[in-house]
């Protein structure tokens, strides 16, 4: 088992996802070039954070077009697990493959800050080990977070049960104050239909390892650890 | 056209007659017009120390520890055990905030990052020291000062964010003196293997010369000339000489450098920050004890028509200059076409020791490189003593109600929390950030390294107002305070010396007397000084900033276990007062909060009972009997424990009783006397404690219990109680409070 850490120049969470994986978990995980024209080999691919191509158009606007997201499209398409973190997501949201766009904080401000998140839909691949209702600790850390789609995609998304993680406050409910950067319904990551492509703007490669002050992150990379290796078995 | 060589040309160059007449006998002729810019920004104070070298030769450097020296690279380094050496540094980009807030912030932080991954080493973590005039009333001048905050905030957290070093801690004062004149202060620190440090050396004649980064623009031009003058009414017209920063390349200058470094193909590497082209060339072959040949047709330029003049002096960011072992150029090829970045063959290193540039096939500038990099001018600059501050009288001051002190000392943006501008940086990226800003020091986990870094910055600028001697001792003794109750041992320390004009004698006093203390500090605590940076020529049409010597301390803390925070843990634990409960209010903030006065005589340091405090507090950390620790000091015991009881995820309260005393009860809560730390014990821990200060005879005094909803203080005069929410709300909200007003 190989999972890919996609490397944008101008990714700055490739690192602490790789080391997520290698250090938290002792799987194995590679960076893949953005000038790559293939993902063949890997059987996961997480898209890390940081501002890619500088970020100087809208988030993620360029890195949808590189060559190596072109294969990560094909594969997602064909089920490979995908998982955005942060600028990752945005990157999701720009090639389509996720529905929804990522625009600036309610503040105008980056907000960089813990958060408390509800899991809502256990049923993707980098949640399945975790139980639905469960409350996780993580920090978010971005300028352009506030998830933004129309009322009709947001029913569809709510019906379809892609709503992953929500926001919520110390009791588990989606409080607008809990709603750290405006984003509708509370909304903090959601998967495709088929639940192989996750988004989320929080970062569990940053709460992976007790000294970061939570371990919850390190549950989603396990989840797909987990899916991965019952699917090779 | 070249413009010629009047004495109103010089003049504006800030080069004097003497040393023009010094810069004929080192050529043995007239300099072009080329050539007196270039000596103009090599011989600018910031980058010759042409006023402070003198003074600057009186800090410690040395140390068991320490593998590079100040002044011998662009940053010092020091050895942290196990193969490993941290690289760190801090620079001010105060003259350029002040004009252009966004941009001046942005390019100091890209700069200082440049000066860490120059010596090899990878950045891992930002902090930086600002200071800004008042921001809360209506005025005009307070619009001005939340202006500017708002634009050095914004741009610290656009370049540190986007190139992904997190910002994890430093410092935010607020006072009159820094009214039009801000304070930025960043400080960087890089991680390295100890056999791994680069140099900044044009070794190896023969070897080629490379330019790599951006192209290079007509921004920041003469920068460094521009930040060795005052500040004034017109410097707005100096906006040009305000550089731009790109952070996105500069996360690929860094990416691609440090691969190009593990490559082994580079002799040499210099970055090119003030004073640009000149400044990399001349200082490169002055180090290497070699000549650098360039021209300047192959230099990739951002712009056409650029002069000779232009180009050496440009400070446009993200560019470096690499000295290339021969036969490895393919490398650099190799390595910045991947990371799509420009670069250019430029030059060649030579054994004549000049420092020349062609341009069109003839030769524009021609200079000795040693002499023109290490031979600036030096000079003693006149001091005058000012007369030393009359004591302070508390009977002279009129009594007022210390539980609305108390909430107004909490409330002022020097104390207050300063979340509003911490949210703004990313402080987590990296995975490393075990103790987050608004400690009294960050705690940093370098994973490459499997190392606990704390560091921490400080100045009180009201103590080196008056007496800098003392305040700049201070400021050595609280950084090292803060770095013990974290739990750390420290290391070393960069400094950043910031002070007005250095012609007017009562300036160069307090630069003097400053460094002197600074020095006579930094012997004490070993922790020798391995760089930093003087800021001069700080002053607004208010007159100069007060002295603003800097400190940025690095230690080590060797087991995670002794990695201690300042705030109360548990309901029942004991509070414990390490040191004496204190008496001196002059220089304190209570003083210039509640009776608007800047004066008195500021607390003594007693460096014995400093450093018995400081080994105590490590030692009950170690032993796992402390639940945490928090030094004393803006504010004094009042603020400290109220600090204690709110700034944790968890508020929770706590009941003291003062001792019996004579001093008014103002005085008991809110003096600043220094060696003095708050610690929080279990009640299986009392005895331990107590004992451990018995044998390291150390003062301890029974303050209290944790608990409860609310900080109360039981003195010989009565109960003072504050409920913690009211505590909390005042402290949390008043940055934010005046930075969210809308200024139109």
């Amino acid at each position: 088992m190989k999972i890919a850490v996609v490397r944008f120049p101008g990714s700055n969470c490739d690192q602490d996802c790789l080391r997520a994986l290698t250090d938290g978990l002792g799987v194995r995980a590679e960076y893949v070039w953005h000038k790559e024209t293939s993902v063949a080999g890997y059987d996961a691919v997480i898209l890390p954070g940081g501002f890619s191509y500088g970020d100087y158009l809208r988030c993620g606007a360029i890195a949808a077009f590189s060559p190596v997201m072109q294969s990560v499209i094909k594969a997602a398409q064909t089920g490979m697990p995908v998982f955005g973190i942060c600028n990752g997501f945005q990157i999701l949201c720009e090639t389509g493959l996720l529905r929804g766009a990522l625009i600036r904080n309610r503040s105008l401000l980056f907000l960089c800050q813990p958060v408390s998140l509800k899991l809502e839909n256990n049923r993707t691949p980098f949640t399945r080990l975790s139980e639905e209702g469960t409350i996780l600790s993580m920090p978010i850390a971005h300028g352009e977070g506030a998830y933004y789609a129309d009322d009709q995609t947001l029913r569809e998304l709510e019906e379809g049960g892609q709503v992953v993680f929500r926001y919520v406050d110390q009791h588990g409910q989606p409080t607008p104050e809990a709603n750290p950067n405006g984003s509708r319904n509370n909304i903090a990551g959601i998967c495709n239909p088929s639940g192989n492509v996750l988004g989320i703007m929080p970062h569990p490669d940053r709460s992976w390892d007790h000294r970061l002050g939570s371990e919850d992150g390190l549950q989603l990379f396990r989840s797909l650890v987990d899916t991965l290796l019952s699917v090779a078995a | 056209m070249t413009p010629t060589l009047t004495p109103e040309l010089i003049r504006q160059h800030g080069l004097s007659e003497e040393e023009f007449e010094r810069i004929k006998s080192i050529l043995g002729r007239e300099p072009n017009f080329t050539e007196l810019g270039v000596f103009s920004v090599m011989w600018s104070e910031h980058c010759s120390y042409k006023n402070t070298r003198r003074e600057l030769r009186k800090f410690p450097t040395t140390g068991r520890k320490v593998l590079v020296k100040a002044g011998e690279e662009n940053a010092g380094v020091i050895d942290i055990g196990d193969g490993w050496a941290v690289a760190f540094k801090m620079e001010s980009h105060n003259h350029p905030s002040a004009v252009e807030p966004f941009q001046g912030a942005a390019t100091g932080v890209g700069g200082i990052i440049r000066d860490i991954f120059t010596m090899g080493a990878r950045p891992v973590f930002l902090m930086n020291s600002l200071r800004f005039g008042p921001v809360q009333s209506d005025s005009a001048t307070a619009r001005q000062n939340r202006k500017l905050l708002r634009g050095v905030v914004a741009g610290i957290a656009h370049y540190g964010n986007c190139i992904g070093v997190p910002t994890i801690g430093g410092e935010v004062y607020f006072d009159e003196s820094y009214n039009g004149n801000p304070l930025v202060n960043v400080f960087c620190l890089g991680i390295l293997k100890r056999t791994e440090i680069a140099r900044g050396a044009a070794s190896g004649v023969g070897n080629a010369v490379f330019y790599v980064g951006s192209e290079t623009g007509r921004d920041g031009l003469a920068g460094a000339a521009f930040a060795s003058r005052d500040l004034t009414e017109e410097s707005k017209a100096d906006r040009p000489a305000v550089q731009v920063g790109d952070p996105f390349r500069g996360k690929l200058l860094l990416e691609a450098c440090l691969e190009l470094l593990t490559s082994g193909a580079v002799a040499g590497i210099q970055d090119m920050g003030a004073a640009g082209l000149t400044c990399s060339t001349c200082e490169t072959a002055s180090r290497g004890g070699t000549g650098v040949q360039i021209d300047l047709a192959l230099v990739p330029k951002r712009e056409t028509g650029m002069s000779p003049y232009e180009i050496l002096l440009s400070e446009s960011q993200e560019r470096m200059l690499i000295i290339v072992r021969s036969g490895e150029e393919e490398r650099v090829k190799e390595i910045f076409e991947k990371w799509d970045l420009p670069y250019s063959k430029v030059g060649v290193v030579t054994d004549d020791g000049f420092m020349r540039v062609l341009d069109q096939g003839s030769v524009e500038v021609e200079i000795p490189a040693k002499k023109l990099a290490e031979d600036a001018p030096i000079y003693e600059r006149e001091v005058a003593v000012p007369p030393a501050p009359e004591a302070i009288a508390v009977s002279d001051l009129p009594f007022h109600d210390p539980k609305e002190s108390l909430l107004q000392l909490l409330g002022h943006p020097t104390i207050a929390s300063k979340n509003w501008i911490f949210r703004q940086y990313d402080h987590t990226v990296r995975a490393g950030t075990v103790v987050p800003p608004g400690s009294d020091a960050a705690v940093f986990y370098v994973r490459e390294a499997d190392k606990y870094l704390a560091a921490t910055t400080d100045c009180n600028h009201l103590y080196c107002r008056l007496d800098p001697r003392e305040g700049a001792k201070i400021a050595v003794a609280e950084a090292a305070r803060n770095l013990a109750c974290s739990g750390a041992v420290p290391l070393a320390v960069t400094d950043n010396l910031n002070f007005g004009n250095p012609y007017r004698p009562e300036n160069f006093w307090q630069l003097r007397e400053a460094v002197e203390g600074l020095a006579e500090a930094c012997r004490r605590f070993e922790t020798p000084v391995t760089g930093g940076n003087v800021s001069l020529y700080n002053e607004s049409p208010q007159g100069a900033i007060d002295p603003t010597p800097t400190v940025g301390m690095v230690g080590l803390i060797e087991d995670e276990r002794w990695i201690t925070r300042q705030y109360f843990r548990d309901e029942g634990d004991v509070i414990f007062l390490v040191g004496s409960i204190g008496d001196e209010i002059g220089g304190s903030l209570f003083l210039k909060t509640v009776y608007g006065k800047k004066a008195g005589r500021p607390p003594r340091l007693d460096f014995d009972r400093e450093l018995a405090l400081q080994e105590f507090v490590q030692a009950v950390i170690r032993k796992g009997i402390v639940k945490s620790a928090h030094d004393c000091s803006e504010g004094g015991l009042a603020v400290a424990l109220a600090e204690a009881c709110i700034s944790g995820a968890q508020k929770i309260g706590a009941k003291i009783t003062l001792p019996a005393s004579n001093q008014r009860v103002d005085v008991l809560l809110f003096n600043e006397s220094q060696s003095r730390i708050i610690v929080s014990v279990a009640g299986d821990g009392i005895e331990a404690l107590q004992r451990q200060a018995a044998q390291m005879q150390v003062p301890l005094i029974q303050l209290g219990r944790v608990g409860d909803a609310s900080l109360e203080i039981e003195t010989a005069t009565g109960a003072l109680s504050w409920p913690l929410d009211q505590l909390h709300e005042t402290w949390y909200n008043s940055v934010a409070l005046a930075l969210s007003q809308q200024d139109l």
